[in-house]
């Protein structure tokens, strides 16, 4: 497993999973468990190398268990590492097709963008982040992409604002067959409303809270035109007008004290 | 006092049952541990000389997988407790598993000739059928079974729960090389992530996994089979001569009522997950978080439903309420999970619906809005069944709800596999004799064929699909050499 540090909050690891590897699509994830007595996380496949037998996950450090994988050395391994899983991306040429990236969703959105431009499309990506030390993957982003445009937060690299902003300017200038939204459920949300006035179709990735990633437990559901859908099989990418944002942003908060105090509890046990 | 062996037969038939000793109700409702703690020799040999050794023994004919229960009963007396365990281990692997958790109320114990007598309670079978493999595993008893000579043939077992580990023992023990694929990080199946360990102590299956690796089984956890794996690749690049499908029922339904994704509503099968398989109720000693529930109800009244309720009062909720449409005789839990769930203080909402979870303003379940039922006309399983009564509307104050009401086939496996037929349900079509498929060298049981049924059906198919595969190994002869591996 080869480590490197992009940026104190994100990290990349690279982790030997031949058989993964094998059957791996883009929009795929993985679920992984540091150790015993680890949660089980699931982070989507930013790379694979079918030769290698490698995976690549990308990751922002949020809570305790992210913050443990980012503790792990080169050459130790994740106790269990299970996948791939969820529905992969269909992909297929469609004419022109904007990605839009923020954040970590970057890292989930590569291989998607990969995909789209191997498939002949003209892919135009937009990446946000809040500033020019949260962007990710930029080089390899602009590598599958005919045209990329970038905005930050506060302005320190790029357009100053929104990638709602720059997708709009995108819309009223040119034809868009797709739009392809991952980052915060906020992003999305608002990706989605916008789309929704131009009439075009718009896929998302949901980041619902998982445990098994295979249809058991129906934590991970999330309301699709009405209806439930599990995440972790349906998904995770869903008609992104579709989707009940409001009600995933509050499942996602349905451990936040208990994610409090695991954080702490960590912190405390360092300190020992 | 005389020895039960020296006992006239009047003598004998006026023993009382025998109860087990069990830890105290307002006690044991706040931690995990057993709770029942088993027999003593002497309780035991006493509750085996209840049996009056009958001539057409119908417990026999009762247990779905035919131990000779008489049998076993008399070695307890005789006090030869090595032959009484491996007369259990004739018919099935898992006796300590199968005395704690198998419906012996309506199998062997429901026809059992003592308990027909007006007044009489029946042979205590499964309670004896725990202390006998208790022993066994406290003294460091193994089943000495010869492993035949290798065959060169391999089998692919997809699950690791009751069925899945009676197929990979009994066909491991037939010399072939068996290798398991679970999907989930630990092997067990619902003995492990659904069954909590007051009912049955997660030693005791990590026990009987260790027991399968020792006769040379293999457990690939980590797989999902139609995943990681598909089983044509398992058959036609990894060189499996034959794959058997023991993946369970694991879906849970919901009840597609308003207000179910709110937070703080759980199918049990998550609940319980969290709780057994990733040890929430150490957190934060174990990462994986679970909200523990002040005020709980519970949507159901099986088996699964009285597991849950227990965990709930284990984890510190102040009240737990089994909701049910029904009235108490229709609930389709054991009776003895229902007695032990009342006695450590969860209450009974019978003959009750729900209609829509309300959520407080940040989104939290708040309560049930339900309605009160009464029974109507028999419907056509005979059930009387529940109607509203009209106007009856009232309110479930609760943080926590948790669905118990069933689960079905998990289409994971079975959408990406060709050519194995599936029923109305989901359920994969076997032979019920063999377990065998439509599909070519593949074999399926237990809850995946069934729907969701119980731990010895599953063994039971699993033994009887291990005894077909065999044969079909056989007649494939020796491994030849330009075979692939
Ligand atoms: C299909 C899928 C793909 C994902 N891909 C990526 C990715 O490529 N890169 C990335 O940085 N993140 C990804 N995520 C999100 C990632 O799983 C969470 O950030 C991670 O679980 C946080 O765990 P933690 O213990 O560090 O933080 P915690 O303190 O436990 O939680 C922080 C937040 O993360 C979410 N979360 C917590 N536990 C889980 C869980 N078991 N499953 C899902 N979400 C949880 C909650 O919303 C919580 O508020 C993905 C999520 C899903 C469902
Ligand atoms: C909470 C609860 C309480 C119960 N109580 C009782 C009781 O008291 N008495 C009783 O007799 N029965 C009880 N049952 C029912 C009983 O547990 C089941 O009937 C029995 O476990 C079925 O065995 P199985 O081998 O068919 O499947 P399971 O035990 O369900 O095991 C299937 C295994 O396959 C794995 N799997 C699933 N899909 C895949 C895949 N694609 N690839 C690889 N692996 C996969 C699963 O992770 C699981 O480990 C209970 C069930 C539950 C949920
Ligand atoms: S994570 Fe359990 S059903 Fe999706």
């Amino acid at each position: 497993m080869g480590t490197f540090k992009n940026h104190d909050t994100i990290i990349l690891n690279e982790i030997e999973a031949p058989q993964i590897a094998k059957k791996a699509l883009p929009g795929q994830f993985v679920i992984l468990k540091a150790n015993e007595m680890g949660e089980r996380i699931p982070l989507t496949m930013a790379d694979v190398d079918k030769k290698k037998g490698t995976i690549t996950i990308i990751y922002m450090i949020v809570g305790k268990s992210t913050r443990l994988f980012s503790t792990l050395e080169v050459g130790e391994g994740f106790q269990d590492v299970v996948g791939p899983l969820g529905s992969p991306t269909h992909i297929e040429k469609r004419g022109t097709i904007v990605c839009v990236g923020g954040g970590t969703g970057t890292a989930v959105l590569h291989p998607i963008t990969r995909g789209n431009f191997e498939a002949g499309n003209n892919v135009i990506t937009i990446l946000g982040a809040r500033s020019r030390d949260y962007l990710i993957l930029e080089e390899k982003m602009a590598a599958v992409s005919h045209e990329m445009k970038i905005c930050t937060d506060d302005g320190s690299k790029g357009i100053h604002g929104f990638v709602t902003d720059a997708l709009k300017e995108i819309l009223d200038t040119q034809k868009v067959d797709e739009v392809i939204a991952i980052g915060p459920v906020p992003m999305m949300k608002f990706v989605s409303k916008l789309t929704k006035e131009y009439g075009v179709p718009t896929q998302v990735s949901l980041n619902p809270i998982m445990i098994d990633g295979t249809g058991m437990c129906g934590g991970c559901r999330v309301t699709i035109g009405g209806k439930t859908k599990f995440a972790c099989v349906d998904g995770p990418e869903f008609d992104g007008h579709q989707v009940d944002y409001d009600n995933l942003i509050n499942r996602l908060t349905a451990y936040r004290h208990e994610e409090e105090r695991s954080e702490e509890c960590m912190f405390e046990d360092e300190n020992i | 006092m005389i020895r039960p062996k020296d006992m006239t037969k009047k003598e004998r038939r006026q023993i009382p049952r025998q109860l087990m000793t069990e830890r105290h109700p307002k006690q044991r409702n706040k931690y995990f541990d057993e709770v029942t703690l088993g027999y003593s020799l002497k309780e035991a040999q006493l509750e085996a000389a209840r049996c009056i050794q009958c001539k057409d023994p119908q417990c026999i004919v009762g247990c779905p997988v035919s131990i000779d229960i008489p049998g076993f009963l008399e070695m307890i007396i005789d006090h030869k407790l090595e032959d009484a365990i491996g007369k259990v281990w004739e018919s099935t692997a898992l006796p300590a598993v199968c005395g704690r958790v198998c419906p012996q109320e309506i199998q062997c114990e429901a026809v059992c000739v003592v308990g027909k007598k007006a007044g009489r309670e029946p042979v205590g079978i499964g309670n004896l059928e725990m202390f006998i493999a208790d022993w066994a595993r406290s003294n460091g008893v193994k089943n000495k079974v010869e492993i035949a000579p290798k065959t060169g043939r391999k089998v692919a077992v997809v699950g690791s729960g009751p069925a899945g580990v009676t197929v990979a023992g009994d066909l491991a023990i037939k010399g072939h090389d068996v290798t398991v694929f679970e999907a989930f990080h630990k092997a067990g199946g619902v003995l492990l992530y659904g069954i909590p360990e007051f009912r049955l102590s997660k030693d005791i299956v990590d026990y009987e996994i260790e027991g399968l690796r020792e006769l040379g089984v293999k457990i690939e956890c980590n797989s999902v089979i139609g995943r990681t794996y598909d089983i044509d690749e398992l058959l036609d690049e990894y060189g499996y001569d034959a794959v058997f499908i023991g993946v369970g029922a694991g879906l849970p339904n919901f009840l597609n009522i308003p207000g179910e994704d709110l937070t703080g509503v759980f199918s049990a099968n998550e609940y319980l997950t969290r709780a057994n398989l990733m040890k929430a109720f150490d957190f934060p000693h174990y990462d994986t978080p679970i909200i523990p529930g002040k005020k709980v109800a519970i949507l159901g009244a099986g088996n699964v439903a009285m597991d849950a309720a227990r965990t709930a009062l284990r984890l510190g909720a102040k009240s737990v309420k089994i909701i049910y449409r029904r009235s108490r005789e229709e609930m389709p839990s054991r009776h003895i999970e229902i007695h032990h769930a009342e006695e450590e203080g969860v209450e009974f909402e019978l003959l009750t619906s729900p209609l829509e979870f309300i959520g407080s303003s940040e989104g939290r379940l708040a309560g049930i809005s339900c309605e009160r039922m009464e029974l109507g006309e028999p419907d056509e399983g005979g059930r009387r069944r529940p109607v509203p009564i009209k106007d009856s509307q009232f309110f479930i104050d609760c943080d926590l709800a948790i669905i118990a009401i069933g689960t079905k086939a998990n289409p994971l496996l079975t959408n990406v596999t060709e050519g194995l037929e599936l029923n109305e349900w989901g359920n994969i079509k076997a032979d019920p004799k063999t377990g065998k498929t439509t599909k070519d060298r593949v074999w399926a049981g237990g809850d995946i064929t069934l729907g969701q049924a119980t731990v010895i059906l599953a063994m039971g198919m699993g033994r009887d699909a291990a005894n077909s595969i065999d044969e079909y190994l056989k007649s494939l002869g020796k491994k030849g050499k330009n075979e692939k591996n």
